[in-house]
């Protein structure tokens, strides 16, 4: 199989189990103690990293690095936990990581940092990302580093990548209606972003973190600062809607009520 | 005063799907917003003629169109330039399409490539002192946006199920036909087919007017000490079969497969609800054995009428987050809806 070089497009999104509440500040609209909050790798993006990481596993001479777009501090923490799972380079952004930036502008910025690595060969080059982020969540920062970067052949919602003897790729995109979308290419570059892959989370795996981060605290020192201005973007309002419910819990009917009365509520229009 | 271009593409067919006549909704909607502005369609595909004339009535000035065999398969580089002619040819400033999967993939390139910004998953529109004003979700639909830009053009996917598709009549009119030089690289990506994730099973059916979900406990052992999840299968694809429900699954029962436990063998990713998995629009959502953690109900921001049954009196769905929960045995409640579903 031939090689790769594999560029995944990563940030840091807060823990799906924290409480989120936005506030407006001089700049925009942020989280409140959004420092503070304990924050993890964007998941589309780790399942994108994860199948990174596993391709370059079976295509000896290939090779994975990790472009994250984030305050270092905060990247900092999270890397100590995704150093653990699967080999990688990363280079990293000193910059905003929060849902209320443009793609437009973290775009140019990723395309930017991908275009100054060192050694990468593009005849060789697959661009992996989440399809969405889990903050900002617009599904279109992926395509805009590819239109920077000059690769037409660009994939979303991809589930499945699978290469051919002759390197050539077969891809499976999320369509509409619960179907896949089945795609062939001759082969790099190309840009995928993946949804959940087919991957579990890989263990952790103590000797491939210590290898990560001998270049990973390097990295985060070299950090380039990153300013994003929202320019020509404003918000009006951000607000969480109230969506608690006066839940009525049923709890002494036999299940043959409870049948008759989800079946009633069905065919209520 | 802004020029809107509505863009979709026709289906294989022909005709317009019903997310394509959702966003024209949207575009004449926003037209009517702003005073002065122009409506103009855009549609791509192997032959566009059936469909312009059967939204010929709408109201709109112009009518262009991108026809061709390379322009009929889904494919990023010849999508994307298909959208950028219709929007040269247009000099749109506010670019409005339906958030299908053929315009995701490839309508924030095109923002790229004129400059412009593209703000997807729109579920709302309204004018702000003459400005165009939208809406959309942010974190995980955990929180809601109002927006406004001063770049143009101003793409904007709109997301389905937010609007009334358009219906209107047929009427013929003048199509401009937009022509499109396809370098030779803009078609190395060939297009294969479509594929469900399983054979002779569809289970996801985006205009089911019930969501009926499926958490992990359908895999769990039972009081007997058992699993049951051959049982579980037989009874859920019953029920689905019988409501024409469209599966939804939490997390954790989808992740079972990858660990080697009992799973439910009709289940993918493409089922999963909540923060890594989809966020679908249904009428009414059954959770049945799922705990409704934050997580997954954050993919149920756009179910209306909510009702779980779980066995824990104290789970997610009681504290707020559904209309109604049964505390019930999930397998004796389904087993019961099934046989009083098939005496009709």
């Amino acid at each position: 199989m031939q090689s790769f070089h594999i560029v995944v497009c990563g940030s840091i999104v807060p823990d799906p189990l924290q409480t989120l509440e936005p506030i407006a500040g001089p700049a925009g609209p942020s989280l409140k103690n959004e420092m503070m909050l304990p924050a993890v790798l964007d998941p589309w993006a780790a399942h994108a990293l994860y199948e990174a990481a596993n391709l370059a596993k079976k295509a000896a001479g290939s090779k994975v690095w990790l472009v994250s777009l984030g305050p270092k501090a905060k990247l900092q923490q999270v890397m100590m936990t995704v150093a653990q799972k699967v080999p990688f380079e990363l280079v990293a952004l000193d910059g905003p990581a929060g849902g209320f930036t443009d793609s437009y502008e973290v775009a140019a910025a990723l395309a930017e940092a991908i275009q100054g690595i060192a050694g990468v060969d593009r005849s060789r080059l697959l661009v992996f990302g989440g399809w969405e982020s889990a903050s900002r969540g617009s599904g279109s920062t992926m395509q805009m580093v590819g239109e920077r970067l000059g690769i037409l052949d660009q994939f979303q919602g991809v589930d499945e990548l699978t290469v051919a003897g002759d390197g050539s790729l077969r891809i499976l995109e999320r369509v509409e209606g619960g179907k896949h979308q089945v795609s062939a290419c001759p082969g790099p570059p190309a840009v995928l972003g993946w949804a959940t892959g087919n991957l579990p989370e890989p263990p952790n795996n103590p000797q491939v973190g210590m290898a990560n981060m001998r270049a990973i605290m390097p990295a985060l020192q070299r950090a380039k600062p990153v300013k994003l201005v929202l320019e020509g973007l404003s918000f009006g309002s951000v607000k969480v809607p109230s969506q608690r419910r006066e839940t009525r819990i049923v709890k002494d009917l036999s299940a043959e009520d409870v049948a008759r009365e989800i079946l009633a509520w069905i065919r209520t229009q | 005063m802004e020029t809107i271009l509505l863009l979709a593409h026709v289906e294989a067919d022909g005709s317009l799907a019903k997310p394509a006549l959702e966003a024209l909704t949207a575009a004449r909607t926003i037209r009517h917003y702003l005073a002065g502005s122009s409506l103009v369609v855009g549609l791509s595909g192997a032959d566009v003629g059936d469909a312009v004339r059967w939204i010929g009535s709408c109201g709109a000035a112009r009518f262009l169109g991108v026809s061709g065999p390379a322009f009929a398969e889904p494919r990023y580089a010849t999508d994307a330039a298909a959208a950028e002619a219709l929007a040269r040819a247009s000099g749109a400033t506010l670019v409005i399409a339906p958030a299908t999967s053929r315009w995701s993939r490839c309508l924030p390139g095109v923002a790229q490539r004129l400059n412009g910004r593209i703000d997807t998953h729109i579920t709302g529109a309204m004018a702000t002192e003459g400005q165009l004003t939208v809406s959309r979700w942010y974190y995980r639909q955990r929180m809601e946006a109002l927006l406004q830009r001063t770049q143009r053009p101003w793409f904007l996917a709109i997301d389905m199920g937010c609007h009334e598709p358009w219906a209107g009549g047929s009427v013929p009119v003048a199509l401009e036909s937009v022509a499109v030089d396809l370098p030779e690289s803009a078609t190395r990506t060939r297009f294969l087919d479509f594929r469900a994730p399983q054979a002779g099973e569809q289970t996801i059916r985006p205009d089911a007017g019930l969501l009926f979900v499926t958490g992990a406990g359908w895999t769990k052992k039972q009081p007997d000490g058992k699993t049951h999840a051959e049982e579980a299968a037989a009874l859920i694809l019953d029920f689905l079969r019988k409501t024409q429900a469209s599966l939804g699954s939490s997390k954790s029962l989808v992740d079972l497969g990858g660990e080697g436990q009992a799973v439910l063998p009709f289940l993918s990713h493409l089922n999963q609800v909540g923060q890594t998995g989809s966020t679908p629009r249904h009428p009414k959502g059954l959770a049945t054995c799922c705990h409704g953690e934050e997580p997954h109900v954050v993919g149920w921001r756009f179910i209306t009428e909510r009702r779980a049954v779980n066995l824990d009196p104290n789970c997610g769905w009681a504290r707020g987050k559904a209309d109604v929960l049964y505390v019930a045995d999930a397998f004796e409640v389904m087993r019961k809806v099934n046989e009083m579903l098939a005496a009709g």
